[in-house]
């Protein structure tokens, strides 16, 4: 700060509260109205102090569900996001982190069309080729399985940039050295590059799994199953059961199941998030 | 392209290294891709059996359509709307957080965690708090004589999933722009202060137009945001309607295609689609290059 001025940092420190509490705010009254019976909306507006049916709300929606919406137990939908999340995540770091070993650690033919490839992924979100993806994923057999969840999207461009940017800046020495002490490319990746990029590997899975947990578009086209449904899919069909009748306290229980997980982990793992978020634009 | 000054000597190991990545890149995009592109220069006859090749057809009906150029200027409407919202109250967080340096990691924690939120949940939680009859602010607008109904006003769903738009990508513009502020070399706004700029002429005449690297790139980075990340969004709250008023593109070609099964011109949406992205991809790309200059 250049100079004191008590009534700037006053009014700095009142933006930053009713900013907080304008972000916040949503999500509270989402928690309160998770709090209430199904009856107390009746009256017109949202209480705003919880009421007593949180543990029946959390606990029918976990256990049972809602039949009538057709959605099944969250707790069978939050473990299938969790499985779905960490597969991605999973998935990506280590299809592109090999990738980028191969790009930045080896001349072969083609290795810039390969990157261009790899490139063009950048450009093609599911959102605009949904339907021919959609044939793709029928034709080969994978609707309603963990692998038609998973394979199609863990193609990325955005770790590989990564990892290859990462690459470029281990000292040559280090190569040099593993190869004089007779290490082929295998061992020197695994004892060396592997190790050195434990941050970064952190770093993105925290990144990819927020990206795989909060997939919706997917998840919603090629799941017919209750079995395979995930959580944030979950929620939208609780709440487009007739406008009229939304049960907007289960809705906001389930807002609230789906949010939690990847909310935590920002919140815990926030230096990495932050510097996946930052790291991953470059 | 950039590899190490020594490389591992292997004929075949690169290639097997590379097939995962490359095949499902093959198989999920490029292919389905190409796929979108051939479909939206045909158009198949209603049992699905006979395929003819018409040229722009598919294109020019879709330009002609009043129903796309509505969606092309509801996404216009909705991705200048979100990015200048998002970014103007973030720049204005980014600033106070950087002027209170020791409650300000505190601020930060509180203020980054909507980025988790699944863009569908945080469309139902906007279409909650605006519920017209439960919701608070309807409550609170009616005090001031607006009567709120986004099942029946254009406007009000459009500023709906605007504003859960926005509240989502706050996070995200506002640790850029925190980072931007601290690569501002303190010594200028010194000089500054030295010279008599207040705290405001200071922010406008030398921080701001040192930002403006980052301020680019995030406008680039939300407007990608606000037309292909905002799917949940539409389809949890409002479902395009009412009577179209929020039916951005990407809802738009997955309702045309999934629902209304029509191949030739969801095609040709598709590849509109991803012309758009590519432009902006090279738009991104192309300011990364040109970073270091200030």
């Amino acid at each position: 700060m250049v100079e004191n001025r008590p009534f700037i940092t006053f009014l700095t420190h009142l933006i930053l509260i009713i900013g907080v509490l304008t972000v916040v705010f949503p999500v509270y009254l989402a928690f309160i109205a998770s709090t209430h019976g199904p009856t107390d909306f009746m009256s017109g507006i949202v209480p705003l102090t919880p009421g007593d049916h949180m543990a029946a709300n959390y606990g029918y929606l976990l256990n049972s569900g809602e039949s009538t919406a057709g959605a099944p137990p969250f707790l069978m939908m939050l473990v299938n996001s969790l499985i779905m999340a960490i597969l991605i995540a999973v998935g990506k770091i280590s299809i592109s982190i090999i990738s980028a070993f191969a790009i930045v650690y080896f001349r072969f033919p083609l290795r810039v069309l390969a990157f261009w490839v790899i490139f063009m992924t950048l450009m093609l979100p599911v959102e605009v080729r949904i339907l021919p993806t959609y044939k793709v994923v029928a034709d080969l057999g994978m609707l309603n399985s963990y692998s038609g969840l998973v394979i199609p999207v863990i193609a990325s461009a955005t770790a590989t940039f990564l990892f290859r940017q990462f690459f470029l800046t281990v000292p040559e020495e280090m190569m040099e050295a593993a190869r004089v002490d007779g290490a082929g490319p295998l061992k020197f990746f695994r004892d060396i590059l592997l190790p050195l990029s434990r941050t970064n590997i952190a770093a993105l899975f925290i990144i990819m799994f927020i990206y795989g947990w909060n997939q919706y578009l997917w998840p919603m086209l090629i799941t017919t199953e209750p079995h395979y449904y995930t959580v944030v899919m979950g929620i939208k069909r609780l709440a487009s059961v007739l406008d009229g009748d939304t049960q907007w306290n289960l809705v906001m229980a389930g807002v609230i199941l789906a949010g939690l997980p990847p909310v935590l982990v920002i919140i815990f793992m926030q230096r990495l998030f932050v510097k996946g978020l930052v790291e991953t634009e470059k | 392209m950039q590899t190490k000054r020594t490389v591992f000597q292997s004929r075949v190991l690169p290639y097997f290294l590379l097939a995962p990545q490359l095949i499902i890149t093959l198989i999920f995009f490029v292919w389905p891709a190409a796929q979108a592109i051939r479909q939206s220069f045909l158009r198949q006859d209603p049992f699905g059996l006979k395929e003819t090749f018409v040229w722009f057809a598919n294109y020019t009906r879709l330009l002609d359509d009043p129903d796309y150029l509505n969606a092309l200027g509801a996404t216009f409407v909705f991705s200048v709307g979100v990015t200048v919202l998002s970014m103007s109250l973030s720049l204005m967080f980014a600033v106070c957080v950087n002027r209170v340096l020791r409650s300000g990691r505190f601020y930060t924690t509180l203020l980054v965690w909507p980025y988790a939120v699944a863009p569908a949940a945080a469309g139902l939680l906007w279409w909650f708090m605006f519920n017209p009859s439960i919701g608070i602010i309807p409550y609170l607008l009616t005090f001031v004589g607006y009567e709120w109904n986004h099942r029946l006003h254009t406007g009000d769903a459009m500023v709906l999933i605007i504003i859960a738009a926005a509240w989502k990508q706050i996070s995200y513009n506002f640790l850029f722009f925190v980072a931007g502020l601290q690569s501002v070399p303190q010594s200028l706004t010194e000089a500054a202060a030295i010279d008599g700029a207040g705290p405001f002429k200071r922010f406008w005449t030398v921080v701001f137009p040192l930002l403006s690297p980052t301020t680019f790139f995030l406008a680039v980075i939300n407007i990608t945001y606000a037309m292909f990340d905002t799917f949940g969004i539409v389809d949890a709250t409002t479902s395009g309607g009412p009577s179209q008023s929020t039916n951005i593109l990407v809802y738009k070609v997955y309702a045309d295609g999934f629902i209304g099964l029509n191949l030739g011109p969801s095609a040709a949406q598709s590849v509109i689609l991803m012309l758009i992205v590519v432009v902006l991809t090279v738009v991104q790309f192309r300011w990364i290059e040109r970073k270091v200059q200030y």
